[in-house]
């Protein structure tokens, strides 16, 4: 078990590091460099070397790979090209805000898809699951741009009930953020409980068809605690992987709506960033979001290890 | 009728029908006016093919019917208690009346410990006080022979072995304490050691108690074990019932002395006879008796009018007019005794020299901290030779790396250590870098047709893909070849446009085994081919294999869990446990002495449709998850074992004549000696 744990521990911090050194190949290969796409126009002679000695960008790809990387470990991901503050004090205000999103997103969306997954699977076809399986569907394939136009309109515009843009700054307290933060969360929350309730109702309905719980039914079982305490658990397992790349997802920087609501995100910053050319920022966030998916997969499968005892020990016979 | 309590039958079903609507709106029944009474403490057995509705009629007496069905006439009561309403119901459920389900694998809950999954059994129905659970839970535990149950009560089910899974179903079973137990399949997952110490667990229980049991089973060996009444069901009805002696003896239904004949047996090397035909399905029968297409002795009464049950001459009753004729039908009818094949005395067409083969991964971690390789591989020192048209059989029971060895001659997993030779040609390890004419003469056949054959192909397309593939046939030159490989496995041209779906399983194996042979190979394994399948279709596949072999003289590996089907068909057996050769040699040799104490164990475990053979059980019941590290592979559960050098030192290889060997510390004369005294 502890060296399963190890094992996966170890693979992340591979793949974390495969994931910096190609993410550092990457802006290596565009062309020209962060001085060039700042200085744009005067990029030239003195100005461009000195500000590449600033950055330094003269030194070899190697040195700079290392030392890139040996800042990241320790949290100091340089400078910004643009702006020239700290990356890791900008990222640190932008995080925050997602973190706030999708923190937000998860509390009202995981426990209504967990709910709403399961009544639709154990009452299969019945009027709440159509309800649920068209608007999962609905949810699911129109683009977040046209829900969001839609509720901006409904809520804020004709109804007025809420603004439907964030006026805050990335710095600004979490309080600024209220109420402007209702409409992204519901457009999120929507797509992301679409995605979680069909993959657990699939599952709640191969589970209430399994040798188990028809074992369970001709032990004389009671109904509401063959759900709960012999079907759910084995249930809700798949969840786990799905929440856990929603979460990723989250997390990554959820560009479209971001910008649609002007929310000071990650997402919004990664498109900023690109196109002001500020490089070193560009790199951070990739490295940033690399991180993040690799740490929340371990986290899911570290998670599910734990709660399926199937996958901890070894399994009999060959 | 006076209702004194001894009268009321424990189990009363009374005409029940059971039937669904198919998508045309035809109503189709599976169960049929079935009448059926088991009384305290009767043992009574079900038995019948894949479909015949055994099953459903054990699940539909405890009131439950699988989705889609419904009853479509009559009743099923439990000491007086109507089973299809449904007040009641659910307190007799598991309690009073409970089900000891085929896999328990998959019918016990995988989230939540054995332990509490009893616990559960018990408050749902016993009266004990509830302090007292925990310890009745570790005695149920201990009554259903589980060693050390104060320690399992905190396993989940997957970390038991197949067995003790089943065990602890029936613990489960006995929680509330009930009167009649329906068992469905119990045994049929199991190793034939462990099923024979099951059963012997089911016997007891059943004398010792008082409890009744409805034995659901298609094999007759098992029922023959436990059961003192049986009824034979056919097409959703029963169509002979009676004492369990009559009914293997001198069973008088034409379908029950065919099923009997279809079981290979220990004693020679016969093939079995198969049924012809296959079971009508639901809604598919006719107005007159519905084993009248597959009956020798159909006249033009039985096809006009459904006969009722009536007395049979040995006794019992039976649903066919011609009963007395059916007594007279010879039981082993013509199953032809097993030819040799004359081998000249050139090489083999297949050798294996020490394969070993190992399935441990070496994770990132191991490599980083450089762990030895795997010291006990799954699989080691397997050296045999096959030669041309002769079949070898490999058994042993589940884990003893049957499937493995295959795998690796095939090129699926290549070897650890150890050489393989075509005809004297190494060949290499992995299937990629084998040549196309290599592939085509080494040819592999799975246990289940429905996961080697693509749904989504037809016939046509199947046999297709080796033919063009090896030689390069298209249009009418493929489609004769096909029709003649067809013809081969005696199933007609017009199957070809079918898909695999619209087979029944005894037919879908045939077009593995066309798809095989298609190759023209020299060499075919065959990885449990009949176990999926009923006797009667196992004994047409088994005639088939035969008839090829003999034809053709395709050299065979042929592996099987089932000792009594490697003696119809193997020249030669090669008997493994936990990947060791223990013994090897001519058939005849190996199933008769001296054997080795594992070839014993198996062999005393066999059980025969006869009520009169009791199993020998030998070799200690544990489930041992891999190979010791030195000494006799078999050491932890022989009844021979002889003390320290068995764990010490691998066991010598003692020849007999004739290629005859066994690896034990034990020398062949000591051991006929011991196994010739009763
Ligand atoms: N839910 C269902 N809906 C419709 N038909 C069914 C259903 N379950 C079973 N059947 C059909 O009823 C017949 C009897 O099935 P049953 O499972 O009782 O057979 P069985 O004798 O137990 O077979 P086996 O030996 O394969 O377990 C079969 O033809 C099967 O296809
Ligand atoms: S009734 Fe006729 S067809 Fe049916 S089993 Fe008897 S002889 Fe055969
Ligand atoms: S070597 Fe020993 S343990 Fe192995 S089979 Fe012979 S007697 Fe039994
Ligand atoms: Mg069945």
């Amino acid at each position: 078990m502890l060296r399963l744990v190890l094992n996966r521990l170890l693979l992340g911090l591979v793949t974390v590091a495969l994931a910096s050194a190609i993410i550092f190949g990457a802006v290596e290969a565009l062309p020209g460099d962060a001085c060039v796409a700042v200085l744009q126009r005067d990029a030239v002679g003195q100005r461009l070397a000195n500000c590449r000695h600033d950055l330094g960008l003269d030194r070899p790809a190697l040195t700079r790979y290392l030392g890139w990387a040996a800042g990241a470990v320790q949290g100091d991901l340089g400078v910004s090209a643009g702006s020239g503050r700290p990356i890791a004090a900008l990222l640190g205000e932008r995080l925050r805000n997602t973190l706030l999103l999708a923190g937000l997103t998860l509390a009202v969306g995981v426990p209504l898809a967990l709910l709403l997954g399961v009544l639709g699977g154990l009452r299969r076809d019945g009027a709440l699951d159509i309800v649920l399986s068209t608007g999962g569907i609905l949810a699911m394939t129109i683009p977040e741009f046209v829900s969001a136009t839609v509720l901006i309109f409904v809520f804020s515009i004709w109804l007025g009930w809420v603004p439907g843009i964030v006026v805050a700054a990335p710095g600004a307290p979490l309080a600024d953020f209220f109420p402007g933060i209702v409409l992204p969360v519901a457009v999120l929350t929507m797509v992301m409980t679409a995605h979680i309730l069909r993959t657990i109702r699939s599952s709640v309905i191969e589970v209430m068809a399994s040798d188990f719980v028809r074992m369970a039914v001709l032990k004389g079982v009671p109904y509401a605690r063959i759900v709960w305490r012999h079907a759910l658990p084995s249930a809700l397992l798949p969840a786990i992987n799905v929440i856990a790349l929603t979460i990723a997802w989250l997390l990554g920087g959820v560009v479209v709506v971001e910008k649609v609501f002007n929310y000071p995100g990650l997402g919004r910053f990664m498109i900023d960033s690109i196109t002001e050319r500020d490089l070193p920022v560009v790199q951070a966030l990739a490295l940033l979001v690399a991180s993040v998916y690799v740490g929340v997969n371990l986290a899911a499968d570290l998670l599910t290890l734990l709660l399926d005892p199937r996958l901890r020990t070894h399994r009999a016979g060959g | 009728m006076k209702i004194a309590g001894d009268d009321v039958p424990l189990i009363g079903i009374t005409d029940l029908s059971v039937g669904f609507t198919t998508r045309a709106g035809v109503v189709a029944p599976v169960l049929r006016n079935i009448g059926l009474v088991v009384r305290r403490g009767e043992t009574v057995g079900l038995v019948g093919e894949s479909g015949s509705g055994k099953s459903t009629l054990a699940l539909v007496a405890m009131g439950y019917l699988k989705a889609g069905l419904r009853v479509l006439g009559g009743g099923v009561r439990f000491a007086g208690q109507d089973m299809l309403a449904g007040d009641g119901v659910a307190a007799i459920r598991g309690g009073r009346l409970a089900l000891i389900p085929q896999n328990a694998g998959q019918a016990l809950t995988p989230t939540i410990r054995i332990g509490a999954q009893i616990a559960e059994a018990l408050r749902l129905h016993s009266t004990l006080p509830r302090a007292d659970h925990a310890a009745r839970v570790v005695e149920l535990l201990a009554r259903v022979r589980l060693p050390t149950p104060g320690a399992l009560v905190t396993r989940y089910p997957h970390e038991l072995s197949g067995g003790q899974q089943q065990r602890v179903a029936i613990a489960m079973a006995l929680a509330g304490e009930p009167e009649a137990l329906l068992l469905d399949e119990p045994t049929t997952g199991l190793d034939v050691t462990t099923q024979a110490h099951v059963l012997e667990l089911l016997r007891d229980l059943a004398a010792s108690s008082g409890m009744a049991m409805v034995y659901v089973s298609h094999d007759l060996g098992a029922v023959a074990r436990v059961c003192a009444r049986v009824a034979v069901m056919y097409a959703g009805e029963i169509v002979a019932e009676g004492s369990a002696r009559q009914i293997l003896r001198t069973p008088s239904h034409p379908y029950a002395r065919g099923l009997i004949a279809a079981i290979p047996v220990l004693g020679e090397a016969r093939l079995p006879v198969p049924l012809d035909g296959r079971p009508p399905a639901p809604g598919a029968v006719g107005e007159g008796c519905s084993f009248a297409p597959r009956c020798g002795l159909a006249e033009a009464g039985c096809l006009t009018a459904r006969g009722a049950l009536v007395p049979a001459p040995g006794g019992g009753v039976v649903r066919c007019r011609r009963a007395d004729a059916a007594v007279r039908l010879p039981m082993r009818r013509d199953g032809a005794l097993r030819l040799a094949l004359e081998f000249d005395g050139g090489g083999g067409v297949l050798g294996l020299d020490a394969i070993a083969v190992s399935y441990a991964r070496r994770s990132l971690w191991d490599q980083i901290t450089r762990a030895p390789r795997d010291a006990a591989p799954v699989v080691d020192g397997i050296t045999l030779t096959l030669r041309p048209g002769e079949t070898i059989g490999l058994v042993g029971e589940s884990g003893s790396g049957k499937s493995t060895i295959l795998k690796s001659i095939a090129g699926l997993i290549g070897p650890l250590r150890g050489s393989i030779d075509l005809a004297g040609v190494a060949l290499a390890p992995r299937v990629a870098q084998r040549d196309v004419g290599v592939l085509r003469r080494v040819q592999l056949i799975f246990q289940n047709p429905d996961e080697s054959l693509n749904p989504r192909q037809t016939i046509a397309e199947i046999l297709a893909q080796p033919l063009g593939l090896y030689f390069g046939l298209s249009g009418a030159a493929l489609r004769a070849r096909s029709i003649e490989l067809l013809a081969q496995v005696r199933l007609g041209g017009h199957y070809l446009d079918r898909l695999p779906a619209q087979l029944s399983g005894g037919e879908k194996q045939r077009v593995a085994v066309a798809r095989a042979f298609a190759a023209d190979p020299d060499v075919v394994l065959c990885d449990e081919v009949t176990s999926a399948l009923d006797v009667s279709v196992q004994a047409a596949v088994l005639g088939l294999l035969d008839d090829l072999r003999r034809e053709r003289r395709t050299a065979c590996i042929f592996v099987s869990h089932d000792l009594g089907v490697v003696r119809a068909l193997a020249d030669r057996v090669v008997v493994l446990y936990q990947g060791r050769i223990c013994e090897s040699g001519p058939a005849d040799a190996v199933y008769g002495l001296p054997s080795h104490p594992y070839t014993e164990a198996l062999l005393g475990a066999v059980l025969e449709p006869d009520p009169d053979h009791a199993p020998r059980l030998l070799a200690a019941d544990i489930v041992e998850h891999g190979p010791p590290a030195r000494g006799c592979a078999f050491q932890n559960r022989c009844h021979r074992r002889l003390g320290g050098i068995c764990a010490t030192d691998a066991p010598p290889a003692h020849e007999i004549g004739d290629g005859h060997v066994i690896r034990c510390h034990i020398p062949p004369a000591t051991l006929a000696a011991a196994q010739a005294a009763p």
